[in-house]
């Protein structure tokens, strides 16, 4: 396992899976990023299928970075959180932009943490994050191993500190994560990533 | 080196296919094709996409196979029934106007999108003076379709999302069930061609009042969603109707500009006036 301070290189991109306990997880690794970070985050969250999500709405004013919910061919932008839509599954297009599909379900759900971190890890390979969270379900964890194998930086959260550690144990069954760690380090981390990210964008400006 | 392999072999796959059987899947979203086709060799019996292609261009019965496998999928009846509320309330009412109607429901696959439609105009006492064209390029789906037979576990799915919808009467006041399957009346039928077309290549068969398109244009790249949108435009009256999926969007593409929204969340627009 990696210190934090040993994060490789230059990351664009962080893609994110939670299931049961989701919702509260969230609410602390993504207030965690500061405004002015160029990072696109993706985030599949396990909901019931048959309801509109309000996963942006109620992010947004917790957030600093902008947050949406994804739209199919929406261009992604720097600084901006995307939410998977309820039955739809996410996926991340060349350019990069987002795609969405209603293929069958994958695990039982859909979106597909699986899905959309198979995608993502085909467009941005090493400068890509996987971060598994909690849950009650494999989801995940072929798709963790994916970005392991493309070369990108993987986490799991602790799974003693899950509210339910299904999914962070299986994702580590697959994965030798780069990252095991408990939420509040793991929200430490990104911040630390975005803050190395706008320090070094300061130093090439001064240096103009 | 082996990823790369994988893009290589995909583009020339898709060439083949279109070269051999005139599908034309080049211009298909790239990340859920791939996703659909990674997976693909193993059920052929095949160890990589080369060896698919060989498969198909010499065996046809494996390239209907493939086919289905590359078409979208399965829909469920009045999938997102606010999408048919807001048709009933916002669209019918201009509909009733026209003496007679016709109405294209673009890449129907099983039909049962199609089914929702001809029952909602059947409530709305429109049926009898409409045709349905209902289109798809799986000439398996559009036997499926026409046969209009789903299996009885999904009906109890349907009849929620029908009730949802603003369903005027029992959903199975329109189906027959017997041994496990749900028969859709006959009658519809009589108000409804289907019929093999593909958005990728062929071109505008009829006028039209309303098309129906739902989650269809997510299987494309920005390009043929364009292409497709735009035949959706000359294939409409003026002031025709235009309904996509609930996440799909017309703002990514030129054709786009052509209409109007008129439901916003239910993605339901009109032929604005021409540019």
């Amino acid at each position: 396992m990696r210190d934090a301070a040993a994060l490789p290189r230059q990351i664009d991109a962080i893609a994110i899976g939670a299931s049961a306990g989701g919702v509260e997880a969230l609410s602390v690794l993504l207030p965690a990023l500061p405004s002015g970070s160029q990072l696109s985050l993706f985030v599949v969250l396990h909901l019931p299928r048959e309801r509109p999500s309000l996963l942006a709405e109620i992010f947004a004013p917790k957030c600093a970075l902008k947050v949406r919910e994804a739209e199919d061919k929406m261009h992604v932008e720097p600084g901006t959180v995307y939410f998977a839509p309820p039955d739809y599954h996410l996926l991340l297009d060349a350019g990069p932009q987002l795609a969405l599909s209603i293929d069958e379900l994958v695990h039982f759900s859909r979106p597909s943490i699986d899905v959309l971190f198979e995608s993502a890890a085909d467009i941005y390979a090493e400068r890509l994050m996987g971060i598994i969270l909690t849950g009650a379900n494999d989801d995940g964890a072929a798709g963790l191993a994916t970005i392991h194998r493309t070369g990108g930086v993987t986490i799991v959260q602790e799974p003693d500190s899950a509210q339910v550690p299904l999914m962070a144990l299986s994702a580590l069954r697959q994965t030798a994560a780069d990252f095991v760690l408990p939420l509040e380090k793991i929200a430490g981390l990104l911040h630390s990533l975005a803050s190395r990210e706008l320090k070094t964008k300061d130093t090439l400006r001064k240096g103009k | 080196m082996a990823a790369e392999n994988t893009d290589i072999e995909l583009r020339l796959l898709l060439d083949a296919i279109y070269l051999k059987y005139h599908y034309d899947f080049r211009e298909y979203a790239a990340a859920s094709l791939k996703r659909r086709l990674t997976n693909a060799p193993g059920r052929f019996g095949c160890e990589t996409l080369s060896q698919l292609q060989h498969k198909v261009l010499y065996e046809p019965a494996a390239f209907a196979a493939l086919l289905s496998l590359l078409t979208v999928p399965v829909s469920e009846m009045f999938r997102d029934p606010s999408y048919f509320r807001s048709l009933r309330e916002k669209v019918i009412p201009i509909l009733r106007t026209y003496p007679s109607l016709k109405i294209w429901v673009a890449g129907c696959s099983t039909g049962e999108e199609v089914y929702s439609l001809a029952i909602l105009l059947r409530e709305e006492e429109l049926l009898e003076r409409t045709l349905i064209y209902a289109t798809d390029i799986n000439p398996q789906s559009l036997q499926k379709a026409a046969a209009g037979v789903y299996a009885v576990d999904r009906i109890a799915g349907f009849t929620e999302n029908h009730r949802k919808s603003g369903g005027r009467a029992s959903l199975s006041d329109y189906y027959t069930a017997a041994y496990g399957r749900a028969v859709f009346d006959k009658s519809f039928k009589r108000h409804i061609v289907f019929s093999d077309h593909s958005l990728a290549t062929d071109s505008v068969f009829a006028e039209v009042q309303l098309v129906s398109c739902r989650n269809v244009l997510i299987y494309f790249n920005g390009d043929l969603q364009n292409r497709a949108v735009g035949l959706f435009r000359d294939a409409l009256c003026r002031k025709g109707f235009l309904g996509i999926g609930m996440k799909e969007s017309l703002k990514f593409s030129p054709h786009g500009q052509s209409f109007v929204e008129l439901v916003q969340g239910d993605r339901i627009f009109q032929k604005g006036n021409e540019p």
